[in-house]
C-alpha cells in the first residue's frame, strides 16, 4: 500500500503541472470577460495545447488518455485557481452519450466544438411532471417527413440560457407503457420555436430554465438510437453524471470551518476550544477523509485497469447534505452576523451564507437524496426495486398529480 | 497510486474467512456468551497455531516478522466473526506495548510467548467510571511493587501478565509497569459487563511484584502512541463487525414479509441498509489510510488513527442497532444474533477511548499538524 504514483503516472504528473504552471489564466487575460468567456478561454487555451478532455479519442479532440491520467489532471488542475467551468454537462453527459450512440460523421462534427469550448450543451431531461420519474415526461415529439415535431415543456435546465445544443428525451409513443414510448435526441437551441426562460433559484441566481417547445423542427439525423429506446440511451447519459473522481469540491469545507471556528468565540475564547465544536468538526473530518479516501481506493483499481468498485456511488449522498450541515452550522458559529450576507460585512465574504442557500440544490440536482439512497439499496446492496403501480401500463392511462 | 492490500495479503483474507467460517460462526459466540468459559480457548489455540497472534512480532522473538496491513487483515476478520478470544488485549495492546517500551531482556521473556499464545497479555489502564488521564491515576508503583485497582480490564481474568498504567512523579505523570498476574499480591475478579462474549476483569493489585516498562515518566506518552496503533487495528474489528450486522439485517429483510410484500420492499428499510452502506464504507476507507498510517509508521498516525476510530464507532453503533431494528421483535430476543454486533459494537467503542474523547484527540492532532 503506497500514495505514489508509479513511474509512468509520476512523469505525467509532472508534464501536467508544468503545463498549468505556465498556461494559467493571469487576472490580465480574463479582465472584461464574463464567466462564460472567462471559461471558454480556459478552455480553448486546453485545446489548443492538447489537454482538453484528455480522455477522449484525438480524432475527437482529446488526448487517447487513460482513466488514471484523467485522475492526475483532475487533481492538478484542482489545485490551480482556474475560470469556473460551464462545460460540465456538455463534457460529462452530452458527449459521452453522442459517441455511445451517434453516428461518425456526427461526431466528427460535433465533439471537438465541444473539446475546444467553442459550443456549450445543456441537458434538457426534466420536466414538470417528470423529475426523479425522468420517464414520466411527456414533451411530445411527432414525425412528419424526414423531421419530427417537438411540442411540450422541459424545466431546471442549467445553462439553457447560454447553450449552443442540448440533449433530450420525448415522448414519441404515449401508448405504450412509459419506458417504452421514449426517443432521445440532440438539438440546436437556436432552432426556431424554442424559448428559454431563466427561473430563480432561493440562492438569487438564475442559472437554470424553462425551456418551451412550440412546433420545433428536428431531423430525424439527430435521433439516437431506434425510435422508442430513448431509455437506454439516456441511460448513458445518467451513468455518466457523477463517474468523475479525483476533482476538489469547492465551497465549505473542514478547512473553512475549522479556520472559522479559530477567528469566532464561545464562552470568550475561540469556538475551537468548544467540544461540541470540536466533535461536529471531528465528525466532519472523518466523512471528508472517508471520501477522499474512497477516491484513492477507486483510483487504485484505475490504476490496474480495473474498473472502480461502488465505494463511489454514495459521494453526492455524504457529500451534498455535509455541505448543507456545515454551512449551517458556521452561520451558528457566527451568531447574529451569521445572518448577514453581503459581500463587504460577512465572514469569509459572504461563502457560507452562499453554500447555505446553495446547497438545499446539491441534494436535489443530478438525482435526489432519495433516490440515491435506493440507488445504493438496489444496485450496490441487491435489494428489490420499489413497487410500481405503473408498470406496464400505457402511458397515458396512468394517473398524475392532476387526474 | 495502491491503495489496496497485495494479492497476498487478500489470500489471507480468505484463508482467514474459511477458517473463521468452520471455527467461529455465530454458535460460537453465543456459547461463550451463554457459558461459564470466559474465552473460547480452543479457537485461541488455533488462532496462535495459524501463527495470527505473531504476525507483526520480529522473526528474532519467534514472531513472523510481518506488517500491520497483515494484521489488519486479520483484524478485520475477527470483527466480522466476533470470535470470543483475548485478541486485541494480546495482540494490539500487550504486545505492542513490549514492542514500543521494552528492554531487550523484556521483549525476549515476553514475545515468544505472546508470538506463540502460550502466554496472554491484557492492558490495565481504567480505574473506574469516566476518562482515565495520567492526572486522574491512583495506581502506584515504588522501585519493584504496586498498588492499585483497575476496571474494567478486558481479559484481565485470563491473562497472564498485564501492562499496568501507573501514576509517576516524573515526566509526564505515569509509567508502565509489566505485573504477572500469577502471584500472591493480585486478585483478580471477573465482572458482567454488556458483552459478555469477551471476559472483563477488575485487577486488584497489593503490594505486587512489577517491572518498569520503558522509562519512568514517559508512561503517559508510551499509552498515546499505543492507543493510536490500537485504535486502527480495533477499527478494522469494528468494520468487518459492520458488515456482519448489515448482512445479518439484509438476509432478514429479504425474507420477511409484512403488508404481503419483504419488508425488504420498503423505502424506510431500504435507505436504512443503504445508510448502514455508505457510513460502513466511509469508515472501511479509513481504515484503509489507518493500515498504511501505521505499517509505515508515518507522522500522520495520530490523524488517521482517530479518524478510523471516529467512523467505525459511528458505523458500528449505527449499523448494530439498526440491525436490531430491522428485525422487529425478533431482533429484541435472547435467541437471535442481533444481540452480538449490537453488544460488541458498544464493548469496542468504549474499551480505548470513547468516540468524544477520540474526536477530541483527532482535532487536537490537526491542531498539531497546523502549528508545524
Ligand atoms: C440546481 C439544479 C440544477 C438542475 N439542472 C438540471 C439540468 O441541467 N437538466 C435537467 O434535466 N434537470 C436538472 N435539474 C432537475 C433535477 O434533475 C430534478 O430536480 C430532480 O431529478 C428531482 O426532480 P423534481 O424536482 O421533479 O422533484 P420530484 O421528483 O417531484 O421529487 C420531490 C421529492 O419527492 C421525492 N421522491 C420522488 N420520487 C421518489 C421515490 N420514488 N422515492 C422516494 N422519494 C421520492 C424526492 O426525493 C424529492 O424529495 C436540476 C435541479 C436543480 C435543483
Ligand atoms: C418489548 C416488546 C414487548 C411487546 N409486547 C407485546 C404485547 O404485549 N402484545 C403484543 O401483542 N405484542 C407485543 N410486542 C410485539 C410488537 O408489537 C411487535 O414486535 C411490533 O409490532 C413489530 O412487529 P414485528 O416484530 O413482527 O416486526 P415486523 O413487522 O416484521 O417489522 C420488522 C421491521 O420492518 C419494519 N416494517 C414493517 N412493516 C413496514 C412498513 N409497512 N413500512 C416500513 N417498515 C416496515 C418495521 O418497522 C421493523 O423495523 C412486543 C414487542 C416488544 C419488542
Amino acid at each position: 500500500m503506497d500514495f505514489n504514483d508509479t513511474a509512468v503516472e509520476a512523469t505525467f504528473r509532472e508534464e501536467v503541472r508544468t503545463w498549468l504552471s505556465a498556461n494559467i489564466p493571469t487576472s490580465d487575460e480574463l479582465k472584461g470577460l464574463d464567466y462564460i468567456g472567462r471559461a471558454k478561454l480556459w478552455q480553448k487555451r486546453k485545446y489548443d495545447a492538447g489537454w482538453a478532455c484528455i480522455r477522449w479519442p484525438k480524432e475527437h479532440g482529446g488526448r487517447d488518455a487513460s482513466a488514471i491520467d484523467q485522475v492526475i489532471w483532475n487533481q492538478e488542475e484542482s489545485n490551480f485557481d482556474t475560470p469556473d467551468s460551464v462545460f460540465g454537462i456538455g463534457h460529462g453527459m452530452c458527449a459521452p452519450t453522442m459517441m455511445a450512440w451517434a453516428t461518425d460523421e456526427q461526431n466528427k462534427n460535433y465533439i471537438p466544438k465541444l473539446a475546444s469550448g467553442e459550443d456549450v450543451w445543456c441537458q434538457l431531461f426534466s420536466e414538470p411532471a417528470g423529475g426523479s420519474d425522468l420517464a414520466a415526461l411527456r414533451t411530445r415529439a411527432e414525425k412528419d417527413g424526414d423531421d419530427w415535431i417537438i411540442n411540450g415543456q422541459k424545466i431546471w435546465t442549467s445553462g439553457a440560457h447560454y447553450s449552443d445544443y442540448g440533449v433530450l428525451v420525448l415522448r414519441t409513443d404515449p401508448t405504450a407503457p412509459k419506458h417504452q414510448g421514449l426517443t432521445y435526441f440532440f438539438i440546436d437551441m437556436k432552432s426556431a420555436g424554442i424559448e428559454v426562460k431563466p427561473i430563480r433559484q432561493i440562492s438569487g441566481g438564475a442559472n437554470f430554465n424553462e425551456v418551451y417547445f412550440t412546433d420545433v423542427r428536428v431531423s430525424d439525423a439527430q435521433r439516437l438510437g431506434a425510435v422508442g429506446q430513448g431509455w437506454q440511451v439516456a441511460l448513458t447519459t445518467l451513468m455518466n453524471e457523477r463517474a468523475s473522481i479525483g476533482g476538489g469540491g469547492g465551497g465549505v469545507n473542514f478547512d473553512s470551518v475549522f479556520d472559522l471556528a479559530t477567528r469566532v468565540n464561545i464562552d470568550d475564547a475561540p469556538a475551537i476550544k468548544d467540544k461540541n465544536v470540536r466533535a461536529q468538526l471531528a465528525t466532519w473530518y472523518a466523512q471528508e477523509s472517508g471520501l477522499k479516501f474512497n477516491g484513492y481506493r477507486s483510483m487504485t483499481a484505475l490504476s490496474r485497469g480495473e474498473i472502480p468498485g461502488p465505494e463511489n456511488s454514495i459521494g453526492k449522498l455524504v457529500g451534498a447534505p455535509k455541505q448543507q450541515d456545515m454551512a449551517s452550522f458556521a452561520l451558528d458559529l457566527l451568531e447574529s452576523g451569521g445572518a448577514i450576507w453581503d459581500p463587504e460585512l460577512s465572514d469569509a465574504a459572504g461563502m457560507f451564507q452562499a453554500t447555505y442557500m446553495a446547497s438545499p440544490g446539491l441534494r436535489i440536482a443530478g438525482g435526489t437524496d432519495e433516490i440515491m439512497a435506493n440507488i445504493i439499496a438496489e444496485r450496490v446492496l441487491g435489494l428489490p426495486q420499489d413497487i410500481r403501480v405503473d408498470k406496464g401500463i400505457p402511458f397515458n392511462e396512468v394517473p398524475t398529480s392532476n387526474s | 497510486m495502491n491503495f489496496e492490500f497485495s494479492e497476498e495479503q487478500n489470500m489471507l483474507r480468505e484463508q482467514a474467512q474459511g477458517f473463521l467460517a468452520s471455527n467461529c460462526s455465530m454458535a460460537v459466540v453465543r456459547r461463550v456468551l451463554d457459558g461459564d468459559e470466559p474465552y473460547d480457548a480452543d479457537l485461541w489455540k488455533k488462532v496462535a497455531e495459524m501463527g495470527w497472534t505473531a504476525t507483526v512480532i520480529p522473526e528474532e522473538y519467534e514472531g513472523l516478522g510481518l506488517s500491520y496491513l497483515e494484521l489488519s487483515v486479520i483484524a478485520e476478520e475477527l470483527g466480522r466473526a466476533l470470535a470470543p478470544i483475548p485478541f486485541s488485549s494480546s495482540v494490539y495492546l500487550a504486545t505492542e506495548a513490549i514492542l514500543a517500551a521494552g528492554s531487550e531482556e523484556q521483549k525476549q521473556a515476553y514475545l515468544p510467548g505472546l508470538a506463540a499464545g502460550t502466554s496472554i497479555g491484557c492492558f490495565a489502564l481504567g480505574e473506574s467510571s469516566g476518562q482515565t488521564s495520567a492526572a486522574s491515576l491512583t495506581t502506584k508503583a515504588d522501585s519493584s511493587s504496586i498498588t492499585g485497582v483497575k476496571i474494567p480490564v478486558a481479559d484481565g481474568d485470563i491473562a497472564n501478565f498485564a501492562i499496568v498504567v501507573a501514576t509517576s512523579d516524573k515526566g509526564d505523570g505515569a509509567s508502565l509497569y509489566i505485573v504477572d498476574l500469577d502471584q500472591d499480591g493480585v486478585s483478580r475478579e471477573s465482572i458482567t459487563t454488556i458483552d459478555p462474549s469477551r471476559s472483563h476483569a477488575k485487577l486488584t493489585l497489593n503490594a505486587a511484584g512489577a517491572q518498569l516498562l520503558g522509562n519512568d515518566g514517559e508512561g503517559w506518552s508510551y499509552v498515546q502512541s499505543i492507543l493510536n496503533r490500537a485504535a486502527v487495528l480495533f477499527a478494522w474489528e469494528q468494520v468487518g463487525g459492520c458488515d456482519t450486522a448489515l448482512n445479518m439485517a439484509k438476509e432478514y429483510a429479504m425474507g420477511r414479509f409484512a403488508f404481503g410484500r419483504p419488508i425488504a420492499t420498503y423505502q424506510a428499510i431500504k435507505h436504512k441498509l443503504a445508510n448502514i452502506y455508505v457510513k460502513n464504507t466511509l469508515a472501511r476507507s479509513n481504515c484503509y489510510y489507518g493500515a498504511w498510517a501505521i505499517s509505515t509508521d508515518a507522522d500522520e498516525l495520530p490523524i488517521a488513527a482517530a479518524t478510523a476510530r471516529v467512523s467505525a464507532i459511528q458505523a458500528y453503533y449505527y449499523a448494530s442497532k439498526e440491525n436490531v431494528q430491522t428485525h422487529g421483535g425478533m431482533g429484541f430476543t435472547w435467541e437471535f444474533d442481533c444481540q452480538f454486533p449490537y453488544r460488541r459494537s458498544k464493548l469496542l467503542a468504549t474499551n480505548i477511548g470513547s468516540e468524544a474523547t477520540w474526536q477530541d484527540k483527532l482535532i487536537t492532532a490537526i491542531e498539531k499538524q497546523r502549528a508545524a
